[in-house]
């Protein structure tokens, strides 16, 4: 492995730092219905934190709510002290939220070094940070480096998902919000992408991961909480909940 | 007999570059925002208004053409920020009368201000034709072709070359990626109809010296410009000035061999049949995507 760039500018919190990410009682609208109610959530720095429920739990309306592409009706949203509520997409990536959507959404006519290219959009100015991480992505995937020409609508789902990845980890998270990567995508490539996760978090990138896949997810993450129509049903360390009856009859399946 | 259909073809690719900078505008708004903003020959027709009543004025060419290009990106801007941006979410069909009603109001602003007249501009290097094998080519034509390339050119490079134009491209591809990492999707949207009106403004005044400018002219100039950009495959710039140049050579011949007065009628028999043969147009994306 080659020195990896510095993802963020945090040192390693203390223990029982202030949350990094901290929401407090969030509502949000999808059309007439409310998809997400009265939602409680905090991520210190360096955590990896689950959020796992079922289809139409509102995962999906959770992370659009902290990453503006979704307003939130009621609540409030604090990003390391600022209140980010009402602010607009591209202020709150250049504030170091960047997330994967789900379903992958490359750029798909563009190549995949454009892709991470734009990834980078709002980091100006720092061409040796923006050199040394999109080597460091190729590092990590090495097959985006193979196919850095080609356009990204032709790589296979599991290679889309990677660029998907590595082209918010050019945003220079400082909280990095994964919406089903595992989506659709092989058991063996689930395996590849859940690791690089545990090894971006490892790096000290903080992560909040939302999944469907709950076994999966719960496993990596310290910290989980469980989505039930629009709201939080429940919240403990993953292990817990990896352990709880109801949890495991609703969302794990045996 | 060859000698005249070189002549057809010198004067169609001519209208042909006006109608292409008019189809690159229309693509540019619509990658942008998935609308098509029917007040783009109204661009045409304010450029050209402009740098004519600013000569009139006393101004030099350059000046006149400078500024009113300029005026006319300040409209489009204006266009976009009142008119467009609130009805943000709204259906196409809304969007499109919208855009509409802009280039009426656009039209009415410039019957008030120079009146149902027609009026043209000095041809920028002399009338003196020049011979060009068997056909006589008007220095003005070179003007329009030589700008139309330059600009065609710089709009290629800005897309295909710069991060700006990228991400401009990227709203069209996928605007909720493009918001996620962080492009200011509205900026991108003033973006594109500044750039669509100055393109506008341009093509208007290097054709004025050749077809006269009334307050209506952006009428048809904006359905030419608009078949254009459907012939090309909507939503792709280059597909757009392919097809502006095919639909000038296409008139030219028409209007030549048939009769002038099916000159517009040929154009758009044209396009219903590209639309009926190949509905995306003849450079349409037919990206392979997997998903």
């Amino acid at each position: 492995m080659p020195s990896d760039p510095p993802l963020t500018s945090d040192p390693t919190p203390a223990p029982g730092a202030a949350s990094l990410l901290e929401v407090t009682g969030l509502s949000s609208y999808y059309g007439p219905v409310r998809a997400i109610q009265q939602i409680d959530l905090r991520v210190s720095a360096g955590e990896l934190v689950a959020i796992v429920g079922g289809n139409g739990a509102g995962k999906t309306t959770l992370l659009h709510a902290l990453s503006g592409l979704q307003s939130a009706s009621a609540g409030q949203i604090r990003f390391d002290g600022q209140d980010i509520t009402r602010w607009s997409p591209h202020r709150i990536v250049a504030a170091g939220i960047c997330q994967v959507l789900e379903g992958r959404q490359v750029f798909a006519p563009l190549s995949v070094a454009d892709n991470l290219r734009l990834g980078a959009y709002r980091q100006h100015g720092d061409p040796v940070w923006l050199r040394e991480t999109q080597e460091w992505v190729y590092t990590l995937f090495p097959i985006l480096a193979e196919r850095r020409r080609q356009p990204a609508g032709t790589l296979s789902g599991g290679q889309q998902q990677m660029l998907a990845i590595g082209r918010a980890l050019l945003g220079r998270p400082r909280l990095l919000l994964l919406d089903e990567p595992s989506m659709g995508l092989a058991p063996l490539l689930v395996e590849e992408i859940f690791r690089v996760i545990v090894e971006l978090n490892g790096r000290g990138v903080t992560i909040l991961l939302v999944e469907q896949n709950a076994r999966a997810a719960l496993a990596i993450a310290g910290r989980g909480y469980i989505l039930e129509t629009g709201r939080i049903a429940k919240t403990a360390p993953a292990a817990e909940l990896l352990a709880d009856d109801d949890v495991r009859r609703a969302y794990l399946g045996y | 007999m060859p000698e005249l259909l070189l002549q057809f073809l010198v004067t169609g690719i001519t209208v042909g570059s006006l109608y292409a900078l008019v189809g690159l505008g229309f693509a540019l708004i619509y990658n942008a925002s998935d609308v098509v903003n029917f007040a783009q020959g109204e661009f045409v027709m304010l450029g050209a208004m402009t740098a004519i009543a600013l000569l009139n004025a006393g101004m030099p060419l350059l000046l006149a053409a400078i500024i009113a290009t300029s005026l006319t990106v300040l409209v489009g801007l204006l266009l976009e920020r009142f008119a467009i941006e609130p009805a943000a979410g709204a259906s196409v069909v809304t969007t499109i009368i919208i855009t509409i009603g802009a280039a009426i109001f656009l039209r009415g602003v410039a019957l008030l201000l120079w009146g149902k007249d027609f009026h043209a501009l000095p041809p920028f290097s002399g009338e003196a034709p020049i011979r060009l094998g068997g056909a006589t080519v008007l220095p003005q034509s070179l003007w329009v072709l030589g700008v139309t390339v330059a600009l065609v050119l710089l709009v290629r490079v800005f897309l295909n070359r710069t991060l700006l134009g990228k991400a401009l491209l990227a709203c069209s591809f996928n605007r909720t990626a493009a918001q996620a990492v962080g492009i200011n999707v509205k900026a991108m949207l003033r973006l594109a109809y500044g750039l669509s009106a100055g393109l506008g403004a341009l093509a208007g005044i290097l054709i004025a010296p050749i077809t006269f400018s009334s307050y209506e002219a952006g009428v048809m100039l904006g359905l030419k410009g608009f078949s254009a950009a459907i012939v090309g495959g909507i939503g792709n710039p280059m597909g757009a000035v392919a097809g502006g140049l095919l639909l000038g050579v296409l008139e030219a011949l028409g209007a030549g061999l048939v009769s002038s007065g099916y000159k517009d009628a040929i154009a758009f028999l044209f396009v219903l049949m590209v639309l009926f043969f190949e509905p995306t147009g003849l450079f349409g994306h037919k990206a392979a995507e997997r998903v």
